[in-house]
Parts: structure tokens; sequence; C-alpha cells
């Protein structure tokens, strides 16, 4: 009786929408997207039209394109930030917000309230809640992953500064952190190296690099052409909103 | 100088003193607490609307002799969600929806208390009085206080997150927008609680000041939601006390005092900063 009353309690969906997990298509791609059309936000213009790309499980794709070519928007659709006009676009097989574990989204760094006051080490806790669901606290387990990809991306020592106080490429880190807390297998990074330090890009690269060997699946909008050979599996070019190229890198991995 | 006898002095000798310590303890509680959000999510300019869009709801009950505390809280809620259904996926700023909510409520009341003999009866309810509370009253805002502070207690990290990154909720399918609902709700509760104890311009002071004076002194949200509690509590003694000694009007003593502790609050910043600027150039 408890447990049926809990199934319809969840079934509510009150603040959180279908938060359980949901197991993945046998055999489907990471990412499948045909033909897909979207709108600008709150316009009936399209941002992207007709784009198709299939991403298998574990290989990196690139978005190239310049400022408004869409490469943000078509991550913010695969996020299920924005909804699809038409077309089709599967995650491991199954549509849009079917399993929120699974997708992990590092939005530009503009769009976060930096002034907030929450700690560095809250903020990558976050990254659990989707894990948490409503009422429950976060776990000594959770603070353990925490803590441990914290110190994997060097931010140990800042662990209790307010997030404000971090310079840019440590809110980059500290972002990272969070889509790397979630345990997702979907992990869709908006420009994680655009105006940041050395370090920070190094250790981006050198995680990209880790995730994949992981069997992660990353679709990266990225400015930085010099590391596409080294860092990707494959690059879709972006122009205006349309799809110029999608190719496949040739190298040994 | 004021001894502590002086101070406890009014408190143990009325009734009317003790009752309006407690509602200024549990008001300045919950307003405070809530507050914090409100100056977080910058919104405070709601509190002002809220306390004025009530108007209509509390003449609509006088004519039909319904409770004004129930057209207060109907009225309320309508202003709260009129907000949130103006300003969803941004269609309109939030302070923009505010202001066409607020006038248009406003004088919707106006025009509703226009049509009666007389302002009177109305004017208590706007102004409110601190000395007046009745144990009616503080029934009511010790009821309101637990579901307010229970549930933001309740969903303190679903608020906590959707208040400074709305973007990431949506992405693990919390719903920010019916999060921004409650907010709102809860708000108008408050409001229209505190309202009919304090008065408008007390009840606004409550919601800002003290949050705004705790951000000023750390930068964590729990501790800024004890150091709010604990600056409303305060300056609502400083201000019940003020206002007995030299025989003062009570509201307009509290938010005062809120006003004086956070200027100290500000100059404590200022000095603080330009010490530790001093030091590092001189070291």
């Amino acid at each position: 009786m408890i447990a049926s009353a809990k199934a319809k309690w969840n079934d509510l969906h009150l603040f959180y929408s279908h938060r359980r997990y949901t197991a993945p298509v046998p055999e489907s791609a990471a990412l499948e997207i045909e033909n897909l059309c979207v709108n600008r936000p709150n316009e009936n213009v399209l941002a992207l039209e007709n784009i198709s790309v299939r991403v298998p499980i574990g290989t990196r794709l690139a978005l190239v394109g310049p400022n408004g070519a869409g490469k943000s928007t078509l991550l913010k659709t695969i996020a299920g930030l924005l909804p699809i006009r038409s077309g089709k676009l599967l995650i491991y097989g199954l549509p849009v917000g079917a399993c929120h574990h699974r997708v992990a989204y590092l939005p530009q760094r503009g769009e976060i309230d930096w002034r907030f006051p929450i700690t560095l080490r809250r903020l990558v806790m976050t990254g659990r809640y989707v894990h948490l669901g409503w009422l429950r606290r976060p776990s000594p387990r959770d603070w353990q992953i925490v803590d441990q990809i914290i110190a994997r991306l060097g931010l140990s020592e800042l662990a209790e500064r307010q997030i404000g106080q971090l310079s840019g490429g440590q809110q980059q880190r500290a972002l990272l952190a969070r889509a790397l807390a979630q345990e997702a297998d979907l992990i869709l990074l908006d420009e994680p190296t655009s105006a940041v330090d050395a370090e920070t890009q190094a250790i981006i690269s050198r995680l990209i690099a880790e995730l994949s060997r992981d069997g992660k699946t990353l679709v990266v909008a990225t400015h930085n052409l010099e590391r596409l050979e080294s860092d990707f599996d494959s690059v879709l070019y972006l122009r205006e909103g349309r799809q110029v190229s999608e190719s496949a890198l040739q190298h040994t991995r | 100088m004021i001894s502590l006898n002086d101070l406890i002095e009014p408190f143990v000798r009325f009734q009317f003193m003790r009752h309006s310590l407690l509602a200024v303890v549990m008001v300045g509680t919950l307003c405070a607490t809530i507050g914090v959000y409100v100056v977080l999510r910058r919104m405070a300019f709601i509190g002002d609307a809220l306390a004025h869009t009530v108007l209509p709801g509390i003449v609509l009950a006088y004519f039909n002799g319904l409770s004004l505390f129930l057209g207060a809280v109907v009225a309320g809620l309508l202003t709260a969600l009129g907000i949130g259904w103006l300003s969803r996926r941004e269609t309109l700023r939030e302070d923009t929806a505010i202001g066409i909510m607020f006038t248009f409520m406003f004088a919707l009341g106006i025009l509703l208390m226009s049509t009666a003999r007389s302002f009177r009866d109305f004017t208590h309810i706007l102004f409110g009085n601190v000395l007046g509370v009745t144990p009616g009253d503080l029934t009511l805002i010790g009821v309101v206080s637990l579901i307010v502070l229970g549930t933001l207690l309740l969903f303190h990290k679903e608020f906590e997150l959707t208040s400074f990154d709305p973007i990431h909720a949506e992405v693990i399918g919390l719903r920010a927008d019916r999060l921004r609902y409650a907010l709102l709700i809860l708000l108008a509760l408050t409001v229209v609680t505190a309202i009919q104890a304090v008065g408008v311009v007390l009840t606004s002071a409550m919601l800002v000041t003290p949050a705004a004076t705790a951000s000023l002194l750390t930068n964590r949200l729990p501790r800024m939601m004890l150091i709010a509690v604990v600056v409303a509590i305060s300056a609502g003694v400083i201000g019940l006390y003020f206002s007995y000694r030299y025989n003062v009007a009570s509201g307009a003593a509290i938010v005062l005092a809120c006003s004086v502790l956070f200027g100290l609050a500000w100059l404590g910043r200022t000095l603080r900063r330009a010490l530790s600027g001093f030091w590092a150039r001189y070291r």
C-alpha cells in the first residue's frame, strides 16, 4: 500500500517531471537527429532547419560554425530547453525528456547568477539533484562523488568559495564538475573552452578524452579549430541554422 | 543609560505589548526568511505591489459581509498568479508584469471603494496597527508562518537551484516555473498576513531590509536567512521599545530601526574593506 501511494505521489510530477530512470532502447545511437527544425524562442522563425546527424555511443561530435549559426540552439534542443517544431530527435532511442538522468548540459557561463550565495561545492552538488528527487537530502555518498570530481578538476582548495569569487576558468571547471556529478551518458558542452585560461583549457581537453574512453558520448560547441582533430571523432558544420556538412575525422585514437 | 529592567518593563507590564512583541517576532521571522529569496531573485518591488493589490479583495469581501482576510488572500493569490502568468517564458520582464498587476488591482480597489460611503473601514487593514493585534491575529500569523517556513524548508534545494540557475533545473526536469508560482503564492500569503498585523509599510520593510542587511554580511544562503531573522527581530524589539518610551508610531519606529541596522551593516562593510585595503598597502 505504501508502495502504491508512493507511485501515485511520484506520478503527480508536481515539480519534477518524469524523474524516474528509464532504460535506453537497445542498439540505439546516443543521439539520432533527422530533419530537425526548431523555432527561435517566442518567434515563428526557424533557428535550425533540417539538421540530420547520428552520434554513436562513446564518440565525440564537435559543433562548429560562426556566432549565431545555431550551435547553442541545437544543444539546448537536445537538453530539452527548446521545443522541436518538426523532425526526429532521439536520445539513446528515447524522446527528449524521457530520462533526465542521461543528459548533462553545460551552459555558457553568462546564464547563471554568479552572485548567488552558494559555494562551489554546493553548485557541483546540484548535479546530483536529478538522482535525489525532492525531499531527499544529499547522502554521504553524493558528497563523496562531488568531492572526488572537484579534486579531479583541480578545484579542491576552492570548494568552499562563493561561486562569484572564482575566476572565469574556475567557474567553467565548476560547471563541468557539475555536469560530471550528474553521471550522465550524453554530455552537452556549450563553448567550454571559450575565454578561459590555458590551465582550464588543458584540463577540459584531457577530460573530454577521458570521458570518451569511459564510454560517454559528447557533443561540444567549439571555436577552437586547432584541437578539432585531436579532441573529436566527427564534426558538424553549421551556418545560419543550416547544416553545411558533417564529416568524420580520420585519426587513430 | 537604559537598564535591562527599563527595556523589559513595558513588556512585563502590558499585555498588548506582549502581543505586539510576539506579532513582531513572528512576522519578522516569516518576512525576513522569504525576504532573502525576494532580494536574491530581485523581486523587491513585489512585496510593495502585493500590499496594494489586496485592496479590491478586501473591498469586495466587505461589501458581501465576508472575512476581509479571506478577500485579501484571494486578491493576493490572483495577483501572484497574474504576475507569474504575464512574465512566463520572459514574454514580459517580471518587474513590468508587477507594475501592470499592481496598478490594475489598486485602481480596481479604489474604484470599488469610491462606491462606498466611507473609506475609513479600509484604512485599518491597509495600515495595520501592531499595538492592536488580537490573539486571533496571532494564531493566524502562527499558522501562516508554519505553512510558509515549512514549505521553504522542505523544498530548500529546489528553491535555491531555481533561484540561481533555472536552466539547469529545467534540464533535470525540475519545473522552475511551478516553483516560481509556489514562491509567489507563499509570498502572497506572507504579505496578506503581515499587512493585517503590521501594515503595508512595515511589511515591505520587513521583506526587503533585513534580507538586504544580511546579504552585506555573508555569502551563504542559510546563514543569510538566519542573520535576516535576527535583524528583523532586533529591529522589531528596538522599534517597539522606542515607540512605547517616546510615544511615537510603532510601525514607523520598527521600519526606522531596520534602516538603521542596514546602515550599520553598510558602514561596517565599508570600513572593513577600507581597512583590509589599508593593511594590504602598508604591510
